[in-house]
């Protein structure tokens, strides 16, 4: 277990009136509402700790995050300050507009019972993953198996190296790092408190987040 | 003379037996472009630049796409055809193999473990699991039309057509992967066109379980140039077996192993 002398619980990355402010524990879910023009910090406390996340329209939840989208958009395949995140439509979601670790992913999708299976053996089939706390946090919200699409990993770090190669190395965060997302309307974000223990997105330590929405 | 409804009759039967560049031949076995070697044929279709197909299909069927022109481009998604839920995972696809570049062997994996199919013969190497297809956005913005019925459709509004059709709604269609259009990451993320790889290029997939397989043939989100340039796509099946321990690929990497095991696992339980 991480002491608490290593936890960093940070503050907004973007000053504003606070209107939420939750600690999220390790290998647990988080789900809100962030209103159009508010701004989400979110707080890697214990340090390289994979912050899975999606992102819905919270008006009408078929538009949904698109990994694809966002990256043909801005022609670059690693999230940094001012990417927009956006929807299967195209449409913005969501924009960085503060980020303090040099690229956060949204290529190496999320963890599962299931796909653990391929990448470790079937041994740890009993672990608990990332796609089960969508699959419970998302149905709070009526979203089902079919709503879960390729994510985002905030503070993971996933290099795609000149043949192709690519995978979850070691993190380039710290305890108190931070990354601020505007929402662009009002958008329903799912987090996964990333359980995983076979590779190094999580340092092997699962650590808590804390996910503050300022009105700024 | 259409007056009458015998007229009308005898007018639409007039319009038959003809042929047109992009069409489905059937039996699929007439195909005029029949790949060399195969027999029986299951499937055989022209697809229209700017078109779109699908089809539930065995396992173990192989499919042949054929980019005659070099200018076609077929974005691709597969579901299990038995439970659509369990799809195409663009992410898993390419982690769990440790390559983002699409290539022979490379399996296209579901977010439940298991692999839908492989890429069991290229000779393109031009393709993409970053970008996805066009959104009528994008299009609107690119070409200044984007209607599904106009002269230049979006990948997404072809997928969504083909995937009403089997009665699955835009909430079912995940990130898809492309085929015969290429692009490369460079060392600071962004993305390098390669485009085609030239004329007369296929891919070979073989459907590791019942597949359902929604295909557009659009031209890529990146294709640089500026009219919507896109060729057609030729398409052929044909039965033949899904990877087993016999096949070298079967075991080539322990990811893959245990892929295919969770795969002939379902597939045993199901009686398939």
């Amino acid at each position: 277990m991480t002491s608490t002398m290593s936890l960093d619980w940070s503050e907004p990355l973007v000053p504003g009136e606070v209107v939420l402010d939750d600690r999220v524990a390790p290998n647990a879910s988080w789900s809100a509402v962030v209103r159009a023009g508010h701004v989400l910090t979110i707080v890697d406390v214990g340090g390289n700790q994979s912050g899975d996340c999606l992102l819905y329209n919270a008006a009408d939840t078929e538009e949904r995050y698109s990994v694809p989208d966002t990256l043909a958009w801005q022609g670059n395949a690693y999230v940094r300050t001012d990417t927009v995140l956006r929807s299967n439509l195209g449409n913005p979601l969501m924009t960085v507009v503060g980020n303090e670790i040099d690229r956060q992913d949204t290529i190496g999708g999320a963890c599962s019972k299931e796909s653990n299976t391929l990448r470790y053996g079937h041994h740890v089939m009993f672990h608990h993953g990332c796609r089960e706390n969508f699959l419970s946090e998302g149905a709070k919200h009526g979203l089902g198996l079919r709503d879960l699409v390729s994510n985002l990993n905030w503070f993971m770090n996933v290099p795609v190296e000149a043949d192709g190669a690519l995978g979850i190395v070691d993190g380039m965060s710290a305890p108190g790092k931070r990354v601020a997302v505007r929402a662009d309307t009002d958008v329903l974000v799912l987090v996964s408190n990333c359980p995983q223990m076979n590779n190094p997105c999580n340092d092997f330590n699962p650590t808590p987040l804390r996910m503050i929405v300022v009105s700024p | 003379m259409t007056d009458s409804v015998l007229n009308a009759r005898a007018d639409a039967r007039a319009r038959g037996g003809q042929t047109s560049e992009w069409m489905p031949y059937l039996p699929a076995s007439s195909s005029p472009y029949r790949p060399l070697g195969v027999e029986a044929l299951t499937w055989a279709e022209t697809v229209a630049p700017g078109g779109y197909t699908h089809k539930v299909l065995a396992r173990g069927t192989r499919i042949r796409f054929d980019d005659p022109t070099g200018d076609a481009c077929a974005h691709v998604i597969v579901y299990n055809a038995l439970e659509t839920v369990e799809r195409l995972n663009v992410a898993d696809t390419v982690k769990i193999p440790w390559q983002a570049y699409l290539g022979a062997g490379h399996p296209l994996l579901s977010g439940d473990g298991r692999v839908l199919a492989t890429i069991v013969e290229d000779t393109s190497g031009h393709h993409d699991a970053f970008c996805g297809t066009t959104t009528e956005a994008w299009n609107q913005r690119k070409y200044g039309d984007a209607r599904p019925e106009g002269p230049s459709p979006a990948g997404r509004s072809l997928f969504v057509k083909a995937a009403a059709k089997h009665g699955l709604a835009p909430r079912d269609l995940p990130p898809s992967v492309s085929f015969f259009q290429g692009i490369r990451v460079d060392a600071d993320g962004a993305f390098e066109w390669r485009g085609s790889a030239g004329e007369g290029t296929s891919v070979e997939l073989l459907a590791e379980l019942p597949l359902l397989i929604l295909v557009a043939n659009v031209p890529h989100p990146l294709d640089p140039r500026p009219d919507y340039v896109a060729g057609p796509l030729r398409v052929h099946a044909w039965r033949s077996a899904p990877t087993g321990p016999d096949d070298d690929r079967f075991q080539a990497t322990p990811e893959a192993h245990r892929a295919y095991l969770n795969t002939i696992d379902y597939a045993e339980a199901r009686g398939l």
